[in-house]
């Protein structure tokens, strides 16, 4: 490891740091106007509730996860590898475009261009520069899986012979996942959108642009959400004082999720005219089926946690689970990540249901998944990553723990008030995306619950304001040394259990392709013959 | 001993896989009987209209409710920023009500609570669905994608009048 690398993670894990920052801050005002007190006339720079959510969506589910993601997971692949980055030129290369094309979105998307959501179906139509910019961002992502692939070559050129570290496997599996998954929303940019943003072309299709966007819109999630397996899979356990329960079936979840996270993005669209019902019937089986690895991952990090508990002196079926080292706020963050998100799957099943996901889709019980998803199981989680990887970065040790697990606390006490009350409301009707205080139709049900809302929303906005003060502290402030950032877990089922197959790329990535042909190939090829581009553009907002 | 330990982490693997299988594909078998038992109706293809010539085709260019049949109504609705048209629906209890549906200008929601109506209207297509409804009272009927800046303004009603 440079010193290269630590500035680079730094760098990165600056960017996502400054957005989420945004992004709480606008969701906080969002919270308020369900709960009654809209702040938004009275703010600078955004103009309305919907300018609002537009930034606090791209901010935190398009920018704070992926700026974390290609800081965290190319660092932990070279400490895993034990080797720097093939190449330092490429990866700050890639760190100046992805910056480049997030200040060229932000420009439009600051001044209201391009109130758009994170969504941007068109015919809503945004400046040009907000797809351009959001294109780069994506490109930087294959460049960095060109550097981790590098990196592997290198290292297995080096130790002929050697089963690849899991952390370094997970990291490819997680960016060839992404990789072929992107390919829907570069080719919903860069033949769609981006030309019609430019005036070539006069139409757009809201179709077809909605079907690319989900090719990568569900697969992104797992973007989001592998990067936090790596840390449960291969930190967690050591940092529990235990081991890996099963480091094959670990190997095999991730193969998993590379073929199976992409051709499933229907589920997402089964309200939507235009595709024909037993295609929304296969993509919810294959839906059905990423469940699978997600089970496999429940138990393997479960008993890995079991192992350092009972090391710790845990006992019986659950009891063990009190045993854990809960004074530790990284693990601690990481644990109650787990915890919700155990609920956050039980709904995605739920959204993905052919039948039950007419009751739920566009309401605000989608919102409630979400945070329950991105917003806690990623987010949670990288903050708890946060808690030992900005102290080694930095050199400082963390400023406060005790603040910092008020803070994870927080975030799970807050969570479970906002999340369960977005749930409750998409049950009973309420859309999602609106500006509930100001609708005509309000429902006296709605009323009583919407408080709550406010109420989570304000605890998790004090939560991510402790985050970054820690944070901004043992920065500045704290002038004890770092300790040791936490070991690669062991594992008790080691690699040298796991066939030989699940250490080859091509049959897997072979496998992935075909799926994503079956799933999605006779849809996309009836809407390029057949779409004939004449929607025209609106601005809206 | 080490034999001993690699079997028992095998059996509890197994012991977990086999369940974890089992699970979706039970969950799977449940929604399939559910869906097509119960006779949930999911948009399908149902056919194209040219979005900037929506007044002038045969489906929409006379939006409102017809009835078809005793107890069964036809409504064509187009939807635009921010409204439906009509945006008053009367039909009387037990009525079935087919709604066809597209959108003028950009994407829209359609969602009737506790109906279980729950179509996106894009541009360029035509949605169906179909719902009885049964008991009288006002029910909204809401646009649940965002649409531009007064999306929230954006809504219709179905009034369901007591049979005499």
């Amino acid at each position: 490891m440079t010193r290269s690398e630590h500035r680079l993670a730094a760098a990165f894990l600056l960017v996502a740091f400054v957005s989420l920052f945004g992004g709480a801050l606008t969701g906080l005002f969002q919270a308020l106007e369900h709960a009654g007190v809209d702040v938004h006339p009275h703010t600078p720079v955004i103009r309305s509730y919907y300018h609002s959510l537009t930034l606090h969506g791209v901010l935190n589910v398009l920018v704070w996860t992926t700026f974390f993601i290609c800081g965290f997971v190319p660092f932990l692949t070279a400490r895993a590898l034990g080797r720097p980055l093939a190449s330092a030129g490429l990866a700050w290369g890639t760190f100046w475009l992805m910056l480049g094309g997030l200040v060229l979105a932000a420009i439009p998307l600051l001044g209201n261009a391009a109130t758009v959501m994170f969504t941007f179906y068109p015919p809503l139509k945004a400046h040009w520069a907000f797809y351009v910019g959001l294109t780069l961002v994506v490109v930087g992502t294959w460049l960095v899986l060109l550097n981790l692939v590098l990196t592997w070559r290198a290292w297995r050129a080096a130790t002929p012979g050697a089963r690849t570290p899991l952390a370094a496997f997970m990291a490819l599996a997680t960016f060839a996942m992404w990789t072929i998954a992107s390919l829907g929303i570069a080719a919903e940019m860069l033949v769609m959108l981006i030309p019609w943003s430019l005036g070539l072309v006069a139409g757009t299709d809201p179709l077809l642009a909605r079907v690319l966007f989900w090719f990568t819109g569900h697969p992104i999630v797992y973007f989001w959400l592998l990067p936090a397996y790596i840390s449960w899979y291969t930190l967690a356990p050591r940092q529990a004082g235990g081991k890996l329960f099963s480091d094959p079936l670990a190997r095999t979840s991730f193969l998993l999720f590379l073929i199976l996270s992409t051709p499933l993005g229907f589920h997402h669209q089964y309200t939507d005219p235009g595709i024909h019902t037993g295609w929304k019937l296969v993509h919810a089986f294959l839906t059905f089926a990423v469940f699978f690895p997600s089970l496999l991952t429940f138990f393997n990090v479960v008993a890995s946690l079991e192992s350092g508990a009972r090391a710790r002196g845990g006992r019986g079926w659950f009891a063990w689970f009190a045993k854990l080292p809960w004074g530790d706020p990284s693990l601690a963050a990481q644990v109650l990540a787990m915890l919700l998100f155990t609920f956050g799957g039980i709904g995605g099943l739920i959204n993905a249901s052919y039948n039950l996901n007419l009751v739920v889709h566009n309401t605000a019980w989608i919102v409630g998944h979400l945070h329950l998803t991105v917003g806690t199981a990623v987010t949670l989680t990288f903050m708890g990553v946060s808690y030992w990887l900005v102290p080694h970065l930095t050199g400082h040790a963390l400023w406060s723990r005790r603040l910092a697990l008020w803070q994870v606390w927080l975030w799970f006490g807050g969570m479970i008030v906002f999340s369960n009350t977005l749930h409750r409301l998409g049950l009973l009707g309420m859309p999602r995306r609106t500006m509930i205080g100001a609708v005509p139709y309000m429902q006296p049900e709605w009323k009583a619950l919407l408080p709550l809302v406010g109420l989570g929303g304000a605890v998790l906005f004090l939560s991510s304001m402790l985050f970054f003060l820690n944070l901004l502290l043992t920065w500045a402030v704290s002038r004890s040394p770092a300790g040791v950032p936490p070991e690669f877990a062991e594992a008790l089922s080691g690699p040298e259990h796991a066939p030989a197959i699940l250490d080859r790329w091509r049959p897997w990535i072979v496998t992935a392709f075909v799926l994503i042909a079956v799933a999605y190939g006779p849809t996309l090829l009836r809407l390029a013959l057949t779409t004939p581009f004449n929607a025209p553009g609106f601005r809206v907002w | 001993m080490a034999d001993r330990r690699g079997t028992t982490i095998y059996l509890y693997e197994l012991a977990w896989i086999l369940p974890s299988f089992a699970i979706p594909v039970g969950m799977l078998v449940a929604l399939v009987v559910t869906a097509f038992g119960a006779g949930v109706h999911l948009p399908g293809v149902e056919g194209r209209v040219d979005p900037t010539k929506v007044a002038e085709s045969a489906l929409f260019k006379t939006p409102g409710v017809v009835e078809i049949a005793p107890g069964q109504y036809e409504v064509r609705m187009t939807a635009q920023i921010w409204s439906f048209a009509p945006n008053e629906i009367r039909v009387p209890a037990g009525s079935t009500v087919h709604f066809w549906a597209t959108s003028k200008d950009v994407v829209h929601g359609f969602l009737i609570p506790k109906h279980i109506v729950n179509l996106m209207l894009l541009p360029g297509q035509v949605a169906h669905a179909q719902v009885r409804f049964d008991t009288p009272g006002e029910y909204p009927i809401i646009c649940h994608e965002y649409c531009g800046i007064a999306h929230h303004t954006m809504a219709g009603k179905v009034i369901v009048e007591a049979r005499r």
